[in-house]
């Protein structure tokens, strides 16, 4: 089985972002860049599974600017096959490229590749939209098993087993279909050095949206990107009966 | 034009979250209608129809809505959608899983997680964590929306009497089919609808051990939440999970035990009114944003505290 695995480059999650000073965005300058952690988990699933022998082919797609090249080589020291960029210099985290946009790109790669199912991450950390995967099953009419934290392919079929908001609900989707990570599918493997060395050298193809014949032009426009309000915190109590005092009395909460 | 709101039910009755929806769609139009989609949801429907400020309910009942599948709920949505400037539905998991299916199938780029709502275009809605808040403005003809309920006020459930409507579903797209669900079975509050959430960490150190959090929240009719650290670890379900990628509370007091406050937890409960942190490291990043920080060990201090109640 062939399976397409898209991935996206962010700030990395341990990096405290801060707002530009003209509100017009988030400073990415000389900021830490890494593969979004949901999708590392999804590109480990597929290479689990083709060491397993299920999957023959994982190839990997970004669309970003040209260091998104980097993030196609991670996802080749885990284990991609080959992969495609898809150029734009627009940002995708806000006010750029949007996930209605990347899901028509992935549709057009989609419809070159022909995968037998697609696995991505659930949410993008920095735009937070949650929106990608269902918006390509919608687009490619495919069944979707959302926010995953179990997998197992059978014979046209995939099962999938869902974190929603009452504990976990399992799914049968018939295959193709897209699949999307949750945090408890797998836990990603160290990329080690020679994996590195290996990447370079696997096959990365460049497009333009152009070649994809997709518009990418924002539906939503940026009014204001703004901190949010500082919490003031830093408050401290030396013992119990203290902050039972204060919950009652002071805040009255309890 | 109207507003249409996607409920979040049981079928037999209306999630809370459905009101706090509401309050946004009204900040948009005043004339919000409803649309109940499940299978023998005549409850939800009658539910439904009893909220206060809305002016219609939807019926939409068929076997092949008992779960509430993307697939099949999407082309209701869709078929609707044609008579409404807006559709809201909540940024619960239920809603993040259909409505961007329906938005593409109606070429809309989705609003996720609003906070604000500015005019019938413009609104707030956090990324990065919440560590940013956008404020973005929609082109798009129609506008679909998944709403964040804590930065909302619930309308009341009662008091209304809106006529139902009968809608006929689109039928089973054949994709996906149900197999079963484990639900987390609990007599607590629901954690995004709480006064009171108490939530355990790493620091806990097992689910045994997470026993002194829950007794803790018994006391206190609280929900209890976790850090992603504790649910990894297996101490509780993952539907305890509050964050930037599980729940976002927004309770009275939130109590944080044996939890560091990394940004992805804060992303998660910083919203709520008062914030107790009880964590052994008084370096810990939770004490940033705590209104009562205690500098204790949790295997002391909880049962301590648990006593004196
Ligand atoms: C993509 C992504 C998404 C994520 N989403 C979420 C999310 O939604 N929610 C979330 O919570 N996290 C999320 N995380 C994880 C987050 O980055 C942190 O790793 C996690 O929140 C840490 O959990 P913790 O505070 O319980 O553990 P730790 O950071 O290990 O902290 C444990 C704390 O317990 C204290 N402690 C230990 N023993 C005691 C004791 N006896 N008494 C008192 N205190 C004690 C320690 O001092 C320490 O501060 C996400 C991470 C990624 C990469
Ligand atoms: N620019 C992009 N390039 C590749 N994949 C993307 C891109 N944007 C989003 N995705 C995929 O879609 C998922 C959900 O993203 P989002 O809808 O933005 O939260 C991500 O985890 C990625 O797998």
């Amino acid at each position: 089985m062939k399976v397409l695995v898209p991935v996206k480059r962010a700030i990395d999650y341990n990096v405290k972002i801060s707002v530009k000073s003209d509100g017009s965005g988030v400073d990415q300058a000389n900021v830490k860049m890494s593969m979004n952690p949901f999708d590392e988990i999804a590109i480990e699933e597929a290479t689990k599974l083709k060491e397993a022998g299920k999957v023959t082919e994982i190839v990997a797609v970004t669309i970003g600017p040209d260091k998104a090249q980097d993030t196609i080589r991670t996802a080749m020291a885990i284990g991609a096959d080959r992969g495609i960029l898809v150029k734009t210099d627009a940002p995708t985290d806000i006010g750029g490229v949007e996930p209605l946009a990347v899901a028509k790109a992935l549709k057009a790669i989609t419809e070159k590749e022909n995968p037998d199912f697609i696995i991505m991450g659930k949410q993008s950390i920095d735009d937070d939209s949650n929106q990608t995967g269902q918006m390509l099953a919608a687009l490619l009419n495919w069944g979707q098993g959302t926010f995953a934290s179990e997998l197992e392919l059978g014979d046209g079929t995939a099962t999938v087993t869902r974190e929603i908001d009452g504990g976990l609900e399992t799914l049968e989707l018939k295959l193709p279909a897209i699949i999307t990570t949750d945090l408890r599918l797998n836990e990603p493997r160290y990329v080690k050095l020679p994996d590195i060395m290996k990447a370079k050298k696997k096959q990365l193809d460049t497009m333009t949206p152009e070649d994809l014949g997709v518009d990418f032009t924002p539906r939503l426009s940026v009014v204001k990107i703004a901190e949010p309000a500082e919490r003031v915190g830093g408050g401290k109590v030396t013992n119990i009966d203290e902050l039972i005092d204060k919950l009652k009395n002071e805040a009255k909460v309890i | 034009m109207s507003v249409l709101v996607i409920a979040e039910h049981d079928h037999t009755s209306i999630k809370p979250v459905t009101l706090n929806v509401v309050t946004a769609a009204r900040k948009i139009d005043a004339d919000v209608h409803v649309l109940v989609a499940g299978t023998d949801c005549a409850g939800a429907a009658e539910a439904a129809s009893k909220i206060h400020g809305i002016t219609k309910v939807f019926k939409c009942d068929a076997p092949e809505l008992s779960h509430r599948l993307a697939e099949n709920m999407a082309p209701i949505i869709v078929d609707l959608a044609a008579g409404y400037s807006h559709v809201l539905a909540p940024a619960s998991t239920f809603g993040k899983n259909v409505m961007p299916r329906a938005a593409a199938l109606l070429d809309t780029q989705q609003i996720s997680d609003i906070t604000a709502v500015h005019d019938a275009e413009t609104f707030d809605r956090p990324i990065y964590a919440g560590n940013a808040i956008a404020t973005v403005k929609s082109s798009d003809e129609k506008k679909l929306i998944t709403v964040r309920g804590t930065a909302f006020d619930a309308v009341a459930a009662e008091g209304g009497s809106s006529p139902i409507e009968e809608t006929s579903s689109k039928g089973n797209a054949g994709l996906s089919s149900f197999a079963k669900q484990e639900l987390s079975k609990s007599d607590r509050p629901e954690l995004t609808a709480a006064k009171i959430v108490v939530s355990g960490g790493r620091g806990v150190g097992s689910k045994e051990n997470f026993a002194i959090i829950e007794k803790l929240a018994d006391k206190l009719g609280a929900a209890v939440g976790a850090s992603r650290a504790a649910v990894d670890a297996g101490y509780v379900p993952n539907d305890y999970q509050v964050g930037q990628t599980g729940k976002v509370v927004a309770p009275e007091l939130y109590i944080a035990i044996g939890i560091s406050g990394a940004i992805q937890h804060l992303a998660g409960m910083k919203g709520s009114k008062t914030i107790v942190a009880i964590n052994k490291d008084e370096e810990a990043p939770i004490f940033g944003v705590a209104d009562y920080g205690l500098v204790a060990d949790l295997f002391d201090a909880v049962p301590e505290l648990e006593g004196k109640l």
